[in-house]
């Protein structure tokens, strides 16, 4: 019965009646990131993409920890939780678990979601609650001005490391595939035409949802992902993950090694059949990993798109099913009954 | 041979083993058999928090006392009459707390060599006169039950482990107990084992029929049944009451309850009992943290559930930053600190008030929380109601401060009627509030509770975002302004102060007491018992106990100042006497003792009588 929910991630939220526009998703609060920011980029693409989903307004929820990205939903016309550092994913669990007629976006930072936050991030991935996490990665810390974050390269050089940051980054996208996310992509805050095509698989996809948006902070870290904007450069890092597709740019190409792992090499060095071709369903998460993996060295060779769409039941929904099993086996709670169960006496 | 039938009025029996022995079912199946007599019984468990301590040792002691009498009872009781020892180190653990002439049975066959040894007896205690003034009975528990179950097609170690059945058999006959409600217990607790359920009835009648027929028994008692008003009853631990209360919260709002919560002992309890209550739609979620239990049961409210959480103190100094989310949000939650002592990991398994300021002030800014205390085990029921109508009336987290003697004794509880309890429905917003009749105002107060509307994802047209940002007085968005600051400051303040709460009652039988004994939460029993001791004795003390820690009730100022002294227990160094003092300048006698244990009636008595001479 779950699996009938699979690939519906929004089944049991309300259709909207009539057509919805950009407009309506835009709130009447005046929006307060530096200009230049890479959130307003992202913060527009969201606002044009809701209207596609054809969902009622009143039942779309985001939740954000703090950060500046986490300002977002004061910027959208939905139902909004601006949080404390970290705890969104946690709070949006309690939300999306108790009510399954609505669509639970979180909106976090890499401070937010793998610093404070990193617990609830990955209980979160393994737990598949019917959530969009998406992540705005800045390598960053921004609303505090500018500190390294999990996600900044080694020897980041910020007012607390004078003398460069002395550990390793996580990956996200390598930390979500472990911590046994069922969807798990990356996107660029640059690229609405993309980032629409991520966010409308995330929405459909039932469980949790991981979106890695990379987002230029142009006060702190500017320049960030510059060289997969760069018209020169983009298209000779970027590997554009489609399912079904082998993947490949114009010039670079990914295949198994002989040593097991995935590499990439000159694509003119290999024949078409030895491309490997992406599936995203793939029950098995370690070519995921692996394609996560491929950006070591940061920005030689970038995967963007989705690694990874496996479709398990939802936390909610099994949770919803154990309450009607319940109802089913013994009937509907009865308070006196239950007061009164137990070794009861009675005294006339 | 007929024996001798004595009548006592009441009776305090200590039960005590190695963790391994079931002390605690034997306790609680004595406790079932005593209730379904008809006597006031007071329950408590005393037990190690290591699993399993080293068999045989004193760290493994495992201890349940139960006291019960013909009339009402408030406490567990001071000090043993009888006590059942079931080897050498629950002998020599608990025997300092047994008044000369209190009866001990003890389990012969445990004495041994190697168990004495390990707790230090050079020779047998059952056998020098060093018991001389106790009444010792040293039975050979674990022989008679083997002997017993020879015909059974178990196991000697199966065989042995029954000699808590053949005690509990014992006990029953000695004290005139029904049996059939255990015999159908053992039964259906073994169902799946019919040979082990055998052996263990017939372990327990074998233990009732020694009793019956040995001639080390010469005496059985009587204790008549208490005269209880008229109900139904049953035996309730705090931790079960408190779940119930929750599941009726639940029921009389029409809200879904929501439970966030992380194990931790002496809290876990409630979360295993609500658990099981998924048929009246109570969704329970284990998360990863405390943080995340609390989060989640925060994110639920917003969508419109009753959210709660469960924890004891370290799990509430993670929630902190969450609960004064909740202030600022102005969201209904209940937070449930089932206090034990501290700091840090403290003593996981034993009792304190020591949350109370933490409860009151552990968050930043200036963030009030309404705090509620239960007296009694079976009054958890009721405050957890209370929790759940102030939250939802006022859009407030609540503060419920139980602790591990609530949480684990027991006592008879009179079972309310569904009827009787109080109608806490909540009326969501559905419409825009604003004077223009289309805005919505997420922060326009309710003018007489000062609570803001409650509307929830899913309402058309009240779509509004909330937030740990201050926010503007009626629209809600990101102000800092400082005087909408100062002003959103006093105003969830005022809405806290102004949460109607009953007045303090006093407990002054002549009327004419100028010593008032005040005090709050678990510690309402045994000072109750020691101002009836004080009474008996001739002395003049009022009786006056906190529920309401915050807001106090209105008329708390007035009770204070009309007696010459107040004295207040507490098990801590005096956190309310802080409190009062600084907020009433009356000078508080405080009485603290921090030993993981609740204050015993006798000792209170004394302290009590100590201020009435010192007038
Ligand atoms: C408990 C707590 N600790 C620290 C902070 C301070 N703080 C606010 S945002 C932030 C880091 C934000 O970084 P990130 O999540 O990357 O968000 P960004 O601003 O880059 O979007 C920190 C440390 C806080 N608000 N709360
Ligand atoms: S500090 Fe950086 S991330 Fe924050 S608003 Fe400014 S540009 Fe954006
Ligand atoms: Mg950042």
């Amino acid at each position: 019965m779950s699996e009938s929910l699979n690939g519906k991630g929004l089944a049991l939220v309300p259709k909207a009646e009539g057509k919805q526009t950009l407009k309506d998703f835009k709130s009447d609060q005046e929006v307060r990131w530096c200009p230049g920011c890479g959130d307003y980029a992202i913060l527009a693409a969201v606002q044009s993409f809701m209207p596609e989903l054809g969902i009622k307004r009143e039942n779309t929820v985001f939740v954000s920890g703090i950060g500046c990205s986490s300002r977002f939903p004061y910027y959208m016309n939905t139902y909004g939780f601006h949080s404390i550092h970290g705890r969104a994913p946690a709070i949006a669990t309690g939300l999306a678990a108790s009510r399954p007629d609505l669509s639970v976006w979180v909106i976090t930072g890499d401070g937010d979601a793998l610093s404070i936050g990193g617990n609830h991030l990955i209980h979160a991935l393994r737990r598949n609650v019917n959530l969009n996490i998406l992540l705005f990665n800045n390598r960053i810390y921004g609303l505090t001005k500018g500190q390294y974050s999990p996600t900044s390269e080694v020897g980041k050089i910020t007012k607390s490391t004078p003398m460069g940051s002395l550990d390793k980054p996580f990956n996200p996208i390598s930390l979500a595939v472990g911590a046994e996310a069922g969807f798990v992509a990356r996107t660029i805050d640059s690229d609405r035409k993309h980032l629409h095509s991520v966010l409308r698989e995330a929405a459909a996809h039932r469980g949790t949802s991981l979106v890695e948006i990379y987002q230029n902070c142009n006060i702190f870290n500017d320049n960030a992902f510059e060289d997969l904007k760069d018209p020169d450069k983009r298209d000779v890092i970027t590997l554009r993950l489609e399912h079904g597709q082998p993947i490949a740019n114009a010039s670079q190409a990914v295949r198994i090694a002989p040593t097991g792992g995935l590499e990439v090499v000159a694509r003119d060095s290999i024949s078409p059949e030895e491309i490997l071709v992406h599936d995203v369903h793939n029950p098995d998460p370690s070519l995921a990993f692996a394609l996560s993996r491929l950006d070591e060295p940061a920005f030689q060779h970038v995967p963007i798109g989705i690694f990874r769409s496996v479709d398990r039941p939802s936390y909610d929904h099994l949770m919803s099913e154990q309450l009607e099993m319940a109802v089913a086996q013994r009937g509907p709670g009865d308070l006196d009954e239950l007061l009164q169960g137990g070794d009861t006496w009675k005294i006339n | 041979m007929t024996k001798q039938v004595q009548q006592l009025d009441r009776v305090i029996i200590r039960f005590a083993g190695d963790s391994g022995d079931g002390m605690q079912l034997t306790g609680d199946r004595f406790t079932a058999e005593t209730a379904s007599f008809g006597n006031d019984l007071s329950t408590l468990p005393n037990f190690p928090a290591e699993i399993r301590a080293p068999a045989g040792t004193l760290p493994g002691v495992s201890s349940f006392q139960l006291h019960f009498a013909d009339h009402d009872i408030l406490t567990p009781g001071d000090a043993p009459n009888v006590l059942v020892a079931m080897n050498p180190a629950a002998l020599k653990a608990n025997l300092s707390d047994l008044p000369r002439g209190a009866d001990i049975i003890a389990n012969a066959d445990e004495f041994t060599k190697r168990n004495l040894q390990k707790v230090g007896y050079d020779v047998n205690p059952l056998e020098d006169e060093s018991l001389a003034e106790w009444r010792l009975h040293s039975v050979p528990l674990t022989s008679l039950t083997v002997k017993a179950l020879e015909e059974f097609d178990i196991s000697k170690k199966d065989a042995e482990r029954a000699k808590n059945m053949f005690a509990l058999g014992l006990l029953s006959w000695l004290y005139g107990r029904p049996v059939e409600a255990t015999i159908k217990f053992i039964e259906t607790k073994f169902a799946k084992k019919p040979e082990i359920a055998k052996s263990n009835v017939a372990a327990f009648n074998a233990g009732y029929n020694y009793g019956e027929t040995t001639e080390a028994f010469s005496v059985s008692y009587e204790i008549k049944p208490a005269p209880l008003s008229a109900g139904v009853y049953r035996n309730i631990s705090g931790n079960q009451a408190l779940a119930l209360g929750l599941v009726a919260a639940s029921v009389q709002s029409k809200l879904p309850l929501f439970l966030g919560s992380y194990p931790i002992t002496p809290a876990s309890d409630i979360l295993h009992e609500l658990s099981k209550h998924k048929r009246f739609g109570i969704r329970t979620f284990q998360a990863e943290d405390e943080i995340a239990g609390v989060g989640a049961a925060l994110g639920a409210a917003f969508g419109g559930a009753l959210g709660v959480t469960t924890t004891s103190g370290p799990g509430v100094a993670l929630k902190a930053e969450t609960v004064g989310l909740a202030v600022t949000t102005e969201l209904p939650l209940i937070v449930v600190d089932v206090q034990r002592a501290g700091p840090s990991t403290g003593m996981p398994t034993k009792t304190e008030q020591t949350d109370l300021l933490m409860a009151l002030f552990g968050r930043n800014g200036e963030s009030p929380v309404p705090v509620i205390a239960p007296a009694t085990p079976s009054d958890c029921f009721d405050a957890a109601v209370e929790a759940a109508r102030i939250a939802i009336k006022y859009r407030t987290p609540v503060m419920l401060l139980s602790d591990g003697y609530l949480a684990n004794g027991s006592e008879p509880w009179k079972v309310p009627a569904q009827a009787e309890l109080p109608d806490i429905s909540v009326e969501f917003t559905t419409a825009p509030n604003g004077d223009d009749g289309t805005t919505f105002l997420p922060f326009k107060r309710d003018a007489e509770t000062l609570a803001r509307p409650w509307a929830i994802p899913g309402t058309p047209g009240l779509e509004h975002r909330i937030g740990g940002i201050e926010k503007a007085d009626g629209t809600g968005n990101i102000s800092y302004d400082p005087n909408n600051h100062d002003l959103m400051v006093r105003l969830r303040q005022a809405k806290i102060d102004g949460i109607d709460v009953p007045d303090l009652e006093v407990d002054d039988p002549d009327g004419d007491a100028r010593v008032l004994v005040l005090g709050w939460g678990s510690t309402y029993g045994p000072i109750a018992a020691a101002a009836r001791r004080v009474r008996r004795g001739g002395g003049k003390v009022a009786q006056a106990h906190l529920r309401h820690l915050n807001p106090f009730p209105k008329n708390i100022g007035e009770v204070l100042k009309s007696y010459d002294k107040v004295l207040l227990p507490e098990i801590n160094l005096g956190q309310l006497a802080l409190l009062l003092r600084a907020k009433f300048l009356v000078d508080i006698i405080s009485y603290n003792r921090v030993r993981g244990l609740p204050f015993k009636a006798e000792e209170l008595a004394g302290v009590i009588q100590e201020v009435i001479d010192s007038e």
